[in-house]
């Protein structure tokens, strides 16, 4: 076990710092004790959706999923989350090599690119509202909606401010077996992120725009 | 001060390894990536081609969804590796109640 404390070079860094000391085995091990409980959450709003997608009053002549979901915006969306999750990878993986800035650079994407989606997802949500009424009141369809989206989006921006929190905290630091098991689970978060967008843009929109 | 080194006594042998295992593990990992690119791409052009019936297009998708993201848990959030044994427990623990929920949420709305 090694010590918290310790001053490291590139030699002497242990091949998984994220696991080397004892408060970092519990972070690890509690971390994925939350990803289960997270994905228990995000299936019971997957599943609501569901069941009330496209519900609204009868003759009301309210937008369904059809009519107001977009192609080439959801695309846009993925495209970001998608590369953000890839830069996170790079990040840890400099981490992995001691390499404190070029893991703060390939964080400081990730942050940049996690911003541009929720960017997307509020011109988005506003579009919606204004342009289809299609909101979280006007029918169960919209609530089911803005609550399951709304929700990934509240983890985008826990997890953008997470990660921020971090590089700010620790940049005078360096690199040690302190912080280092902090950004490694903030990054397993945010791919966590990426794995619940992927059923999101497949269920709710491209299912949503199949019919 | 406790620092149990579990390399060798020539701590450059156990860098080149280490270099060399990195170089290879971001390797399968830019291979990952462009795998998800893919589906995604496929999972897209699916839906936006509009030639496809709904009954093929629907489960198809949702399968590329569900490869897509067995890429991102093994090599992006490296599942793959050893010592990942509890962390399998309790991911899949959440992925059977998932289809449980799911399951029961899809079939009380059938009547």
């Amino acid at each position: 076990m090694m010590q918290i404390e310790e001053k490291f070079t590139f030699e002497t860094w242990p091949a998984s710092p994220e696991k080397a000391t004892l408060e970092a085995k519990n972070k690890f091990l509690g971390f994925w004790l939350f990803l289960g409980g997270e994905t228990v959450l995000f299936a019971s709003l997957f599943a609501t959706y569901l069941a009330l997608k496209n519900r609204v009053p009868e003759n009301s002549h309210m937008a369904l999923a059809k009519d107001i979901f977009e192609l080439p915006l959801t695309f846009v969306a993925t495209m970001l989350l998608l590369t953000s999750s890839l830069t996170s990878v790079y990040a840890i993986y400099h981490m992995k090599n001691f390499a404190f800035k070029k893991m703060y650079l390939w964080f400081g994407i990730t942050i940049l690119l996690g911003a541009g989606f929720l960017g997307l997802e509020v011109y988005e949500f506003n579009h919606y509202v204004h342009k289809f009424h299609h909101t979280f009141t006007s029918s169960a369809f919209g609530s089911a909606f803005y609550t399951l989206v709304g929700f990934h989006g509240g983890h985008v921006a826990f997890g953008l401010l997470w990660i921020l929190t971090l590089m700010i905290r620790n940049a005078k630091r360096g690199l040690n077996l302190y912080n280092a098991p902090k950004f490694y689970v903030a990054s397993l978060y945010w791919h966590f992120i990426d794995v619940v967008w992927v059923f999101i843009f497949t269920v709710v929109y491209l299912m949503g725009m199949v019919g | 001060m406790v620092n149990q080194q579990l390399n060798s006594a020539n701590p450059r042998v156990d860098i080149e390894y280490r270099r060399k295992k990195s170089a290879e593990e971001m390797r399968y990992q830019i291979v990952s990536f462009s795998m998800m690119l893919f589906l995604t791409l496929i999972a897209f052009a699916t839906v936006g081609l509009k030639g496809f019936d709904h009954w093929f297009a629907v489960p198809f998708i949702l399968l590329l969804a569900v490869v897509q993201v067995i890429f991102q848990l093994f090599y992006f959030m490296h599942m793959n590796k050893k010592g990942h044994e509890a962390p399998s427990l309790f991911l899949f623990t959440g992925v059977l109640a998932a289809f449980l929920i799911v399951w029961t949420f899809s079939t009380i709305i059938w009547w």
